[in-house]
């Protein structure tokens, strides 16, 4: 059985409804790109975000087969469902890519972030920092008498939690390392 | 059995084993080591072009025109910018090419040094894929890959940068037979279902219309056999786009000839009438849909093409079907056949009848004159004098470029060589040349526009070098005409710089190479000039003066559907008063 039904004429796919302008419907999607881990592997992959104009909200990259030399790219992004598309079908082509998974739409996926947040301060606000980490469950990992340095991991809206929290606090720098993710489920 | 051999003496050998027999390149110092290679051997030919781009181009002419892949070679830096506007012309056109860059030692890379540049840096985004070798052990499997990559699925140029002290060091060769198995094995089958789903369409279809393109030609010459026999066989109409033509033959009977922004009349109104399209390896190019939010409204599309990406990218379609013209023509052949080869008969004749109403607008005729040459009568006598002969046609880029497809007929595949994706003046003289190489015995016209042509006029030594007996056929208006065009319709006739000033004399130009000019300006002379050219063994320039105002119709302006075409005064005056503009 074939998944299309065409009617005969049928106009239901027809281009007037593709390109509502009033209907700019972005969605983000988080997308996992297995690519073989040669030099320039990267460039490939957001020279074609840069030149095609699609956006990067989050992207994480390391190697995690150091034999067979594959790489994962975790890229967020975010385009009508028409440009989410043609990114996945675009990625499919550069000949270094072996899969393209979107995560959004295969089913549940966990998506974590680690992010390392400097809070510095002293008295009320260092003790309510560390309070506030703790409820957070995030870990320090470096202390000196004025400040804190937190160690969190989760989803990225409890980071931007805790960062809101902490910037009243003394917050002085934090880095971020974008999204790492994996589908839910067994294979 | 593997060999120890220099980086340099591989190139050479994996290039024989690939089964090349000419390149075209331009020595420098980070390539020494390949062209001492290349001169102490006789099975490859190199063809030493005038500049690196003229090299891509030949080797696109030459790939074009026999089907196998072009290669080219050139020197670090400066030989490897110039050859970026051919690369971005084969990436556009699908042409398989592999193309080797010298580069500097590999311990010089990222100093600066002398005529370096980052070339895998800058040819990435305009080749399928690219590499630099920096173990002359991996440089043979290298090129078998390269080889692979630039002819499978979509084809597309590859490039692979060579630093000289690779091409110096001892390596292992590894002959193809032995090389790694590439994981890079795009699909060219499409499923049952598919295949089913199109045949039911193509079953209950009142208006059908094929819409194929260069994909036809790229997937070989048994493709666009299949593609004859399907449309004869259902008696379907075809429009083919300007990187298509060949594949279904002008004089065929379905045929509607070229659609888009300069296409015929009957086939942009049966692109925007049809209830059923097919597109065959063409890819909705803007040229061709006009305003896409009108294009084709009241038609279900389907979509072969081999490349997933050129699918849903600007036309929604109701039925994508990925895999390779050839493989899925022949099946679509096969089950349509086994179902009873069913058509609407009586719609389709109906379809026709309306076809041939719009045929009758005749939107190619044009004022003909007694004083003064038409370009669309240049190009009518050089398909009446040459049309019957072993041609092939290459062409520059703008309205000589676009009159040449609407007058000229291909009856067959690989003889129309042209830029048709990123529209490259300056392509059609070294890629006549690629043209000549690859068919030594046949004639090879480049139909050109004078402006054009000058972007690649060095090639003439590179013509005169090789003997090669390249007719080039200038429409000399001395204006850039589709930019004067442009001007006259839509900006206010201000013709900014568009205007060819200070010529050269062409006749003497071609003396000064030792080639052959002919100067023609009256239409009484034409036809004895055209043949004076052809019979000519060797180089000639034709400089064929024009009519320098002349505009190329039908157009569609940009942002205007199909039905919006305008028509040439004469085509307008037919149809009784032109209410189409």
């Amino acid at each position: 059985m074939s998944a299309l039904k065409i009617e005969k004429g049928s106009s239901s796919h027809s281009v007037y409804a593709l390109r509502d302008p009033f209907a700019e419907r972005e969605e983000k999607h988080t997308l996992a790109v297995l690519v073989e881990n040669e030099p320039g592997v990267l460039a490939r992959v957001i020279g074609l975000f840069a030149g095609r104009g699609y956006n990067i909200e989050s992207l994480t990259v390391a190697e995690i087969d150091h034999k067979g030399h594959r790489s994962r790219i975790t890229i967020v992004t975010s385009g009508t469902p028409e440009v989410i598309e043609q990114i996945k079908a675009q990625l499919g082509r550069i000949v270094v890519v072996h899969e393209v998974h979107d995560l959004t739409v295969e089913g549940a996926a966990v998506e974590r972030e680690l992010a390392l947040f400097k809070v510095s301060g002293t008295g009320d606000k260092r003790i309510e920092a560390l309070r506030l980490a703790e409820i957070f469950r995030a870990n320090v990992v470096d202390s000196t008498l004025e400040s804190f340095m937190f160690e969190l991991t989760g989803p990225s809206d409890k980071i931007d939690a805790f960062a809101e929290l902490m910037r009243p606090l003394g917050l002085t720098e934090l880095a971020r390392t974008g999204i790492a993710a994996l589908a839910r489920g067994t294979a | 059995m593997t060999r120890q051999m220099t980086g340099a003496k591989m190139v050479v050998q994996a290039l024989k084993d690939q089964g090349v027999d000419t390149i075209f390149g331009y020595p420098g110092g980070a390539v020494l080591p390949i062209y001492d290679e290349i001169f102490q051997q006789n099975d490859i030919k190199h063809v030493l072009v005038r500049h690196e781009q003229a090299a891509i181009h030949a080797a696109e002419g030459y790939a074009r025109s026999t089907g196998k892949v072009g290669v080219a070679l050139v020197t670090s830096g400066p030989g490897a910018t110039n050859a970026v506007t051919g690369l971005t012309d084969a990436l556009l056109d699908s042409i398989p090419l592999v193309v080797f860059s010298g580069q500097v030692a590999t311990f010089m890379i990222g100093t600066d040094g002398f005529q370096e540049a980052d070339t895998v840096g800058i040819t990435r985004p305009c080749t399928k894929h690219n590499w630099l070798i920096k173990d002359t052990d991996k440089l043979a499997d290298t090129v078998h890959q390269a080889f692979h990559v630039a002819t499978s699925g979509r084809p597309g140029p590859v490039l692979i940068d060579l630093p000289k002290d690779v091409q110096f060091a001892q390596g292992e060769y590894v002959p193809p037979q032995k090389a790694k198995k590439s994981y890079y094995q795009p699909k060219v089958k499409a499923s049952i279902e598919e295949i089913t789903d199109l045949v039911a369409l193509i079953e209950k279809a009142e208006r059908p219309l094929f819409y194929t393109g260069g994909g036809v030609i790229n997937s070989g010459p048994a493709a666009s056999q299949l593609l004859r026999e399907l449309v004869d066989t259902t008696g379907f109409p075809i429009t083919t786009t300007l990187m298509g033509l060949g594949s279904y033959p002008a004089s065929g009977k379905g045929w509607l000839g070229m659609p888009g922004m300069h296409g015929l009349y009957e086939a942009n109104m049966a692109m925007h009438d049809c209830d059923l399209m097919i597109n065959v390896g063409a890819r909705f190019d803007d040229r061709i849909t006009g305003l896409v939010s009108a294009f084709s409204p009241g038609s279900t599309k389907v979509h072969i093409d081999i490349d997933p990406s050129s699918v849903n990218k600007i036309i929604r379609v109701d039925l994508p079907i990925i895999g390779d013209v050839g493989h899925v023509l022949e099946d679509v052949l096969k089950v349509w056949k086994s179902r009873g080869r069913k058509t609407k008969s009586a719609a389709l004749k109906q379809w026709w009848a309306q076809i041939e109403t719009w045929k009758d607008i005749r939107c190619l005729n044009y004022t003909n004159s007694q004083t003064v040459i038409k370009p669309q009568y240049a190009l009518e006598r050089l398909q009446a004098l040459t049309g019957g002969m072993d041609r092939y046609i290459t062409t520059e880029v703008g309205q000589h470029q676009m009159w040449a497809a609407q007058y000229l007929g291909f009856e067959a595949p690989n003889r129309w060589m042209t830029s048709g994706g990123l529209g490259t003046m300056g392509y059609g003289f070294p890629a006549s040349i690629g043209v000549q190489m690859a068919h030594p015995e046949s004639l090879v016209i480049n139909v050109a526009g004078e402006a054009s042509w000058l972007m690649n006029m060095q090639e003439m030594g590179t013509a005169m070098q090789y003997r090669l007996p390249v007719k080039q056929f200038i429409l000399n208006n001395e204006r850039l005409g589709m930019v004067r065009q442009w001007q006259e319709l839509l900006h206010g006739e201000r013709y900014s710089s568009s205007w060819s000033e200070s010529l050269p004399d062409f006749v003497k130009l071609a003396e000064a190479f030792g080639a052959k000019g002919i100067l023609c300006s009256d239409p009484k002379d034409l036809d004895d000039a055209i043949m004076e050219m052809i019979k000519y063994d060797g180089p000639v320039i034709f400089d064929c003066l024009v009519e320098k105002h002349e505009n190329c119709f039908p157009m569609i302006p940009s942002g205007k559907p199909h039905n919006e075409m305008l028509l040439s005064a004469e085509a307008e005056a037919f149809e009784g008063g032109g209410a189409l503009v």
